[in-house]
């Protein structure tokens, strides 16, 4: 176990890094057959002869996924090749049916990009993109037996369903300068892919279901002595985490391989290019594969396929219909809600902020919108260990909700208790007010009933409150707000204790 | 046409008319085919298997249709033969190959499907050098196909069993697949027909892939006749083939009948050159020449023209569809279909399933193919051959400035024996050097009969090449010249093959 903080590391060396994130489409279908691509259906339900490589069967490019690629691509300010090619990437395993992935390689359709990355103390990041191609997913395979890895077990079961969904990858260039900000810089990249994916519409940029999957390539090199250029000292040997799946394990995996590779070279030990792997539970890697036993992938243009061809007007006419950049976009939400910097930090990292924005959309003021995402609905997502996207509470909801408050027919705690309706499936919060009874008590002559029967239990309360000490009167309210199971007004039953105990407020 | 006492013996456009005009029952015909097949084939071993059932089944929902007066397709109720290169759900589908033994696609291909709708009973699937890899098909993993002229010899390959249940009698037409000449070389030995259309013209999909840049499926008949009404049944653009063409299948009946006129005023022939001299046999030269001689006196021109990047040809095409074949032969794994061999763990199970599948040329051939893609190789040897390819269409190009068609012998030699180059692969690989550049190009090229050589009496085949998307010009000069030596020979050339024993 390493002893080495990731500080520490820092100190002593300059990182260089580099991310591959793969972006499932949200493509109708599969990138090269008609199969419905969609998430979670029983296995081997969605395939057909093309996506099981059934002898004789031949691909047919996803139109759809190809316009998607190109709005990513210009997303990331990446030019558009004007005849790219699809290769296969040669390779044996069971969840890959053809045993060749289709790919591409030397000619992607996307290349030459940057994106700006937007640090939470405002820091601007630009990071050098590679490339962007298409290519298409595998598919899932399940071992059966044993601890669930493939060691031990008895058999293994293949899925197919996800087998040829298309994907998009995105290569940076080496990242360099970043120093002890690269964990901080690297989370804040594919944090900008995945609200740059969800703005396009093109993938649901959902981390934790591995539509947004990130390998991190990191390595570490002396730091330049003083005066000199950090940029001529040669880069060391990289290792590739693989499938490193939320924001805060891209920061985590970082730590880790950064302190462990410290510790080797200070150790006098090499670092060994290879490919690892990242264990959550444990936030550590293990080493896969390495690269000197590497397969030779053996790529070559895919002969049943045409290049891409995109045309130039269609290409802009694509450029035409991009959201603007994230950044920019918060920077112009975060003004109009009038949020703080760590509001609006809070809301990104929770993946809140188009809930947020949807909530605005329906009616709720963006302060009241905040306070029930990032609130009450945060920690029942939580509690439940679901993203919070998946609690059954849509923005229109909050909006309804916080319209009920905002007329006074509910107040806050009777709103809370609508919303544990509505997360209960009873309903739209209207229809919980409703059918369970939730509205304030406007009724005077009851909550005058009350007052009196309150002030007969507690006569010492009334002739403090006559004597002018008005701040008792809080007593007189608790008791009548817990008689009315706090469905009463409490600045009505205020007023109406001070009336009855013949004082002014 | 009621003369007609075996209708085996008849062409798929006299069948037609015969059941169109009510002289015969579909069932009647394809019973006549099942039992030359019953008769035959035990010892020419075209068919890998017979779909009796099938074939029959459809023939009576054929003679049903036409009996209650539906409009039915022309070759409604024909019967032929598929290739066992092609998918037909339902029928065992093999390749040729061991490790495919038994299994049965959940689908079509598209050629099966038009097949289909066209009504035309199904006789069965035809033997083939394994994944169409060979010249003889005697790489098949089921035992080779005898050649029907003389069952000592080769019927060629990889499509030997569609060729030779032609020149049997077991049907009178067959689907084959071309990917360097396994359609024309075949029907050259065999004294038949066969079409390698257009790169494009007939879909792909379900065709148990090669080499995909190169392979086509194309109809392999008796006559340039009834090629053309296969041919205008199989082609035609295909969403599910992305290498398909989008434009109207060629004319390829039409310009079969404008052929038999008799009239190629005009028309610029162009001999290749290249594709003569050394290795040409004499008596495949001498047929080839009179062949010549013919189409003059019918009006054409003559000319000479040089390709001579084909001396590259053989080369380069022997590291492209190694390579491609590298790749589409992978997916035979085990996992999913087919064969196989249990290990303890999956690396081995695939290994082990591939090494007892796959017969000795398959081998050699993926082995080729994976060096010739490695990394460091990849330039040298993929990448020069793609270069060749162009060069070979530059050849073709300025050649076809010069002549409508190309013509050439189809195959150097007639047929040699069984066994003979078994161990030999170089000069197998020989036997396919005239009709390799027509695949590398993708342009349409076509084979028929021009003869038997003097010297062994065997069959010599005439091949016709055309540009890219003309393929209906290799009909009206194939019709033309088929036409003309018929006359002179007094019938089609495959009448003179000798009678085979027939079973009881």
């Amino acid at each position: 176990m390493s002893t080495m903080t990731y500080e520490q590391a820092m100190e002593q060396f300059d990182p260089v890094f580099g991310i591959e994130v793969h972006v499932e489409l949200n493509t109708a279908t599969k990138m090269f057959c008609g199969c419905a691509n969609e998430f979670g259906a029983e296995p081997n339900t969605q395939v057909c002869p093309v996506c099981l490589g059934l002898p004789g069967s031949m691909p047919v490019t996803n139109q759809k996924a190809v316009e998607s690629a190109i709005r990513l691509g210009l997303s990331l300010g990446c030019q558009i090749r004007e005849s790219s090619r699809f290769a296969r990437k040669n390779y044996f395993y069971p969840d890959l049916a053809k045993d060749y992935q289709i790919s591409q390689y030397d000619e992607p359709t996307c290349f030459e990009g940057s994106l700006d990355v937007v640090l939470d103390d405002g820091t601007v990041v630009t990071v050098g993109i590679e490339r962007a191609h298409m290519e298409e997913d595998a598919g899932k395979n399940t071992h059966v037996g044993g601890t669930g890895g493939i060691q031990g077990a008895s058999h293994s079961l293949v899925d197919y369903n996800r087998g040829g969904v298309p994907l998009v990858e995105i290569v940076t260039k080496p990242i360099t300068g970043a120093g002890a900000r690269t964990a901080e810089v690297a989370r804040a990249y594919v944090a900008t892919i995945r609200d740059i994916v969800k703005a396009l519409g093109i993938s649901d940029g959902r981390m934790e279901q591995g539509s947004v999957r990130a390998d991190v390539n990191l390595s570490l090199r002396p730091k330049a002595a003083a005066g000199e250029d950090q940029d001529a000292v040669p880069f060391g040997k990289r290792s590739e985490t693989k499938n490193v799946n939320s924001l805060r394990a891209i920061e985590r995996a970082i730590h880790h391989e950064a302190a462990r590779q410290a510790e080797l070279l200070l150790a006098g030990q090499p670092v060994i290019q290879e490919t690892r792997h990242w264990h959550e539970d444990t936030g550590s890697t293990t080493p896969g594969r390495s690269k000197e036993e590497a397969e030779d992938y053996r790529y070559f243009p895919e002969p049943d396929l045409l290049p891409v061809e995109p045309s130039r007007e269609w290409v802009e006419e694509l450029r035409g219909t991009l959201p603007e950049h994230p950044a920019k976009m918060r920077a112009r939400l975060k003004e109009q809600w009038g949020f703080s910097d760590t509001d609006m930090r809070d809301a990104v990292n929770a993946d809140a902020l188009d809930l947020i924005a949807a909530s605005v959309e329906a009616g709720a003021k963006p302060q009241a919108a905040r306070k029930w995402w990032m609130g009450e609905l945060a920690r029942t997502a939580n509690d439940r260990d679901v993203p919070l996207r998946d609690l059954p509470v849509t923005p229109e909801h909050v909006a309804e909700l916080q319209s009920l408050v905002d007329a006074g027919t509910i107040n806050d705690k009777l709103a809370r208790q609508a919303l544990e309706g509505v997360l209960a499936g009873e309903g739209s919060p209207r229809e919980v007010v409703e059918s369970r009874g939730l509205e304030v008590v406007s009724d005077d002559s009851a909550l005058e009933a009350a007052v009196d029967e309150a002030l007969a239990a507690q006569p010492d309360v009334l002739a403090k409150i006559q004597d002018g000490k008005i701040q008792a009167a809080g007593a007189i309210v608790g008791a009548v707000m817990k008689a009315t199971r706090g469905q009463a007004d409490a600045g009505r039953v205020r007023e109406i204790i001070l009336q009855r105990a013949g004082v002014e407020g | 046409m009621s003369d007609i006492v075996d209708w085996t013996r008849a062409t798929a456009a006299q069948m037609a008319a015969a059941l169109q005009a009510g002289e015969i029952t579909s069932v009647e015909l394809t019973q006549a085919h099942l039992d030359r097949i019953a008769a035959v084939d035990t010892d020419v071993h075209a068919f890998l298997h017979v779909d009796t059932d099938g074939a029959l089944a459809t023939a009576r929902e054929v003679d049903a249709a036409r009996a209650a007066g539906e409009s039915l397709p022309p070759l409604a109720g024909v019967p032929i033969a598929i290739k066992d290169i092609l998918v037909t759900e339902g029928l065992p589908t093999t390749a040729g190959s061991r490790i495919l033994e038994g299994w049965v696609p959940p689908y079509d291909a598209t050629v099966t499907r038009k097949i289909r709708e066209a009504r035309m009973p199904i006789l069965g699937k035809t033997n083939m050098d394994e994944f169409a890899m060979g010249s003889s098909t005697e790489h098949s993993g089921y035992g080779p196909t005898r050649n029907p002229w003389d069952l000592d010899r080769i019927p060629g390959g990889s499509g030997g069993g569609s060729a030779a249940s032609l020149a049997a009698w077991e049907a009178p037409l067959a689907i084959g697949s071309d990917t360097g000449g396994s359609i024309r070389q075949p029907a050259s030995v065999t004294g038949t027909v066969g079409v390698k259309p257009t790169y494009g013209g007939v879909s792909r999909y379900g065709a148990i892939a090669l080499a995909s840049s190169l392979d086509q499926l194309g109809p392999c008949a008796r006559t340039v006749e009834d090629a053309a009404y296969l041919h205008e049944v199989m082609g035609g653009h295909d969403p599910m083939d992305a290498t398909s063409l989008n434009e109207p299948v060629p004319s390829c009946v039409e310009a079969a009948r404008q052929g038999r006129e008799q009239d190629l005023t005009g028309v610029r022939i162009g001999v290749i050159k290249e594709l003569s001299g050394e290795g040409y046999q004499a008596g495949v030269e001498q047929r080839f020449e009179e062949s010549l001689e013919k189409l003059k006196t019918l009006g054409a021109t003559v000319v000479e023209v040089s390709c001579p990047s084909f001396t590259y040809a053989l080369a380069a095409y022997y590291l492209i569809l190694p390579s491609e074949a590298s790749s589409n032969l992978a997916k035979f794994d085990s996992v999913r279909f087919g064969m196989r061999v249990e290990k303890a763990t999956i690396e081995k199970t695939m290994g082990a399933t591939r090494a007892e599948g796959f017969g000795d040329e398959v081998k050699r051939r993926i082995i080729l193919g994976t060096y010739a893609l490695s990394a460091g190789y990849y330039d040298a040897y993929y990448g020069s051959a793609q270069k060749v390819r162009t060069l070979i269409q530059r050849d073709f190009a300025a050649a076809f400035e010069q002549a409508d068609v190309l013509v050439s012998p189809t195959t150097p030699t007639t047929p040699f024996k069984l066994g003979e180059r078994i161990d030999d692969p170089l000069a197998m690989y020989l036997n396919d050097v005239a009709t390799i550049p027509a695949n590398l190009a993708g342009i349409p090229g076509m084979s028929l009969p021009s003869g038997t050589a003097p010297e062994d009496g065997l069959p010599t085949g005439f091949q016709i090449l055309a540009p890219a998307h003309e393929d209906a010009r290799m009909y009206r000069i194939g019709a033309a010249l088929e036409k003309a030596l018929a006359e002179e020979w007094g019938g089609p050339l495959a009448s003179q093959a000798p009678e085979l024993e027939v079973a009881e």
